[in-house]
């Protein structure tokens, strides 16, 4: 597709701080998402290290039990809505465009909405500590009636969540246009990179489902403000509506939170292998089945409301069946790496350590699917491990696999391979030693959300304080690494990596400001199809679904 | 780089985004600062609207002024299309959070208070609906459906009629028919907000239904709020599209602008009939 400039826009960036503030180019946008997400990964990290330290000993240490309630709902909210949405939107960014031949996204300016928009948020969450009654201590899920009861920084909080979702939802427009109708000439569906697929869909649960959170906290600032009665059952309300509600948007999010993840390390193993993805077709109608099935299980969360049994049983199926795509995919991941050519640089490392521990996350998550478990199991650390496999070992260690794939296309150089590896194997280890036994806690009763616990929790407790303190520390080697990578090393060439297959090892590293402004370029890579995709189904060759040629 | 009008235009570097960031930072932190008395929380809000309206105008007339110019081609229109029904979709979503409330409440958690589990929590509850719940005393009278309601119906769904009318007179390039047509739906669009208006004058000063009226008052409030909301934004897009034809814009053939505002009008006609039949009627 060729692309037109406004008159007044010349081939390069304008200079300084305006450069970032008024960019409508996705790369620029890209690079900004990602640093939000940095800066704010090392924000809510600080808040778990001081977590961590509280829990490092039976006893009330460091931090007060409100102020201890307030770090853990702000690492969860932080973590979430401003660490990994914002790095998987920055990766969106600048490889969805480049993936599928794109000169840029859709809605360049409305791109850039998206992203200063967090920033606002951000500041409304962190700044809400220095109000009187300090930040929201009510858990990330934000609950009635204890949601009601907060001061200020409740009401900050509810238009910080209004405003990340706005944010969301023009990203995820974006995201979707670009894909359904800027790929370039014979880039048909079914030829789409992975990365791309994945992420179609996550753009779509994202719209589908940030306009509820809207509603369901917007339930909660009338509740709190203007006398409605949603949430109080002597207005005929009910507090479990609101976890209705907010599990109707929150299990959905849990898979905007890992699909792009799944999109990410699809990417990644083929390369490494030197094998095309196994089951390219199958990974995408597993990844569409998630997505469809996300909508049915969202009371999973909820079974210890006093559901009646027959929900429970539903619920608890459809959660179940979930593991069927989620095992196709994992089956597939498998298959790409069986008798591939393979190597281990560090992206590939942490792509496998993915499939290992996202698969332990996924097995815990089956036992929780369980509503007799997990009514023994609900809100106690069990819990808190689960989600921590599926979210660190999962989200947080396929945007490290990403980084370290992309940043030689990023900016031009390798990056320090020997750091790299220090800083998988550090952070594989100590996440283990810091997550693992939380298993055995929640087993043994430990509740999540309290500073202080039962002497019999001390040692494992102990254990995994020293395993988070040495993965906190590991994470400054990635600060190293990429600031490295930014200033100097090796020259990338436009392939970075041997086996890299797809539409943005074409151009040149690091990648100029500008792409497929021309519609032929990619085009000529176009044909022989992706090996990627593994070779078609044989109908689909060249025909391009979704393309008029007329409308070039 | 190719020639005008034949690529995907992408815009130079714009100033709009960040002051529509700066508009949310100072209606938020106003609301909030207004919410909790703390003095000149009103002034951030109203600062924060005036720097809204100042973005919308900014942001649209580019928007527009580049159009005119020519230089958005069939991909960019597509592109238009796509965002326009993904946007429409986020909204159908948000009142679908609301929606699903009013129904939890009637069909699980009003019968659940009058059960026999909670007699000794709320005993003699009767429930049903309309109801404000066991713990509030305040007598309310639910709103009928057969007086302006139904009158409201059939404003709305005409309106619908006659935005097709103008869409049909602009595809033909009667220019009189298209301005007639939008200006007969202001004119619909406005009557409907004037009858809503005075139906929560009648709700507040005679039915003794307020916002704080148990959940009936919520659910009714806020979804034929959120409602009216869209409806006074469908009419100022509708206003701005009359604006855009009687300055000459739009041709028969190209004119999305027009077709997205009607896409909107006829959205929140469709959740007027949700909230008619669920809220008023049912």
């Amino acid at each position: 597709m060729q692309a037109t400039h406004a008159p007044e826009h010349g081939h390069g960036p304008p200079g300084g701080l305006m450069r970032w503030v008024t960019t409508t180019n996705h790369k620029d946008i890209g690079t900004l998402y990602l640093w939000f997400a940095g800066v704010m990964f090392f924000v809510a990290g600080s808040m778990a290290m001081l977590i961590r330290a509280e829990l490092f000993q039976p006893g009330l240490q460091l931090v007060q039990p409100e102020v201890f309630n307030q770090l853990t709902t702000l690492h969860g909210l932080i973590m979430i809505f401003g660490v990994i949405m914002p790095a998987f939107t920055g990766f969106a960014n600048w490889q969805v465009p480049l993936m599928i031949g794109a000169p840029d996204m859709a809605f360049p300016r409305m791109n850039n909405w998206s992203f200063w928009l967090l920033p606002v948020a951000a500041a409304f969450l962190v700044g809400s500590t220095l109000l009187p009654g300090g930040a929201v201590a009510g858990g990330w899920t934000m609950y009635p009636p204890l949601f009601i009861q907060g001061g200020i920084s409740y009401d900050l909080t509810i238009f910080a969540v209004h405003i990340m979702g706005a944010s969301s939802i023009m990203g995820a427009i974006n995201i979707i246009t670009t894909i359904l109708n800027m790929r370039a000439p014979g880039m048909g569906m079914m030829k789409l990179p992975l990365f791309v697929w994945t992420w179609l869909i996550t753009a779509f649960l994202l719209i589908a489902v940030m306009p509820v959170l809207a509603g369901a906290v917007t339930m909660l600032l009338t509740d709190r403000n203007f006398g409605t009665h949603f949430f109080d059952a002597a207005g005929g309300g009910d507090p479990v509506l609101f976890q209705h509600v907010f599990w109707f948007f929150g299990h959905p999010e849990v898979y905007i939170l890992i699909l792009p993840a799944f999109g990410i390390i699809s990417t990644i193993l083929p390369t490494f292998a030197r094998k095309p993805l196994f089951g390219y077709a199958s990974m995408v109608y597993a990844t569409a089945s998630i997505a469809i099935l996300s909508f049915l299980v969202w009371a999973h969360h909820m079974f210890t409301v006093g559901l009646p049994a027959g929900a429970q049983l539903f619920f608890m199926y459809a959660t179940m069946l979930i593991a069927v795509p989620t095992g196709v995919k994992v089956f597939n991941w498998v298959a790409t790496l069986w008798r591939g050519s393979m190597t281990f640089e560090t992206p590939m490392l942490f792509a496998v350590a993915f499939v290992c521990l996202f698969t332990i996350g996924g097995f815990s998550g089956l036992v929780l699917a369980m509503a007799p478990v997990d009514i023994q199991l609900h809100d106690t650390y069990y819990v808190v491990a689960h989600f921590h496999y599926v979210l660190v070992s999962g989200a947080l260690f396929s945007i490290y696999a990403g980084v370290y794939y992309w940043l030689p296309k990023w900016t031009g150089h390798m990056y320090d391979e020997r750091l790299g590896r220090w800083h998988f194997w550090l952070s594989a280890i100590s996440f283990n030693v810091l997550f693992f036994p939380q298993h055995f806690l929640g087993l043994a009763g430990m509740p999540r959300r309290i500073p202080d616990y039962a002497l019999q929790f001390a040692d494992f407790n102990r254990i995994s304080s020293i395993g988070g303190f040495v993965f906190g520390a590991s994470q400054i080697l990635l600060l190293i690494v990429i600031v490295k990578c930014i200033r100097g090393g090796a020259r990338a060439e436009a392939r970075a990596w041997e086996g890299a297959q797809g539409l943005e090892w074409t151009v040149p590293s690091p990648a100029p400001y500008h792409t497929f402004l021309e519609p032929d370029v990619a085009e000529r890579h176009l044909s022989p199809p992706l090996p990627q995709a593994g070779g078609p189904p044989s109908g689909d060759e060249g025909r391009g679904e979704g393309y008029a040629p007329e409308l070039r | 780089m190719s020639a005008q009008g034949h690529g995907y235009y992408l815009p130079a570097p714009s100033h709009w985004p960040i002051v529509g960031s700066g508009a949310l930072l100072g209606l938020a932190l106003g609301a909030t600062l207004l919410i909790h008395g703390v003095a000149g929380g009103g002034w951030l809000l109203a600062a924060g609207a005036a720097l809204l309206v100042w973005m919308l105008f900014g942001w649209f007339g580019t928007v527009i002024r580049e159009n005119e110019r020519g230089l958005f081609n069939l991909r960019v229109d597509a592109s238009y299309r796509w965002g326009m029904g993904w946007f429409i979709f986020s909204e159908v979503m948000f009142f679908a959070a609301f929606f699903g409330a009013l129904f939890y409440t009637r069909t699980i958690s009003v019968p659940d208070l009058a059960s026999a589990d909670q007699q000794l929590l709320w005993p003699g509850y009767a429930g049903g609906w309309p109801t404000s719940g066991p713990g509030l005393e305040d007598p309310f009278t639910p709103m009928a459906a057969w007086g302006i309601p139904a009158l409201n119906t059939l404003i709305l769904l005409s309106s619908g009629a006659t935005v097709t009318w103008a869409h049909w007179g602009l595809k033909r390039g009667r220019r009189r028919q298209l301005i007639l047509g939008l200006a007969l739906t202001l004119a619909l669009g406005a009557a409907f907000l004037g009858l809503q208006a005075y139906e929560y004058r009648h709700a507040y000063s005679e039915l003794g239904l307020t916002l704080g009226a148990g959940v009936y008052g919520a659910t009714f409030f806020m979804l034929t709020g959120f409602h009216g909301l869209h409806v006074t934004v469908g009419a100022i897009l509708l206003a701005v599209m009359l604006a855009r034809a009687l300055a000459g814009h739009f041709t028969p053939e190209r004119h999305f602008a027009f077709e997205a505002a009607s896409w909107y009008w006829h959205f929140v006609d469709v959740v007027w009939l949700g909230l008619f039949v669920f809220v008023y009627w049912l």
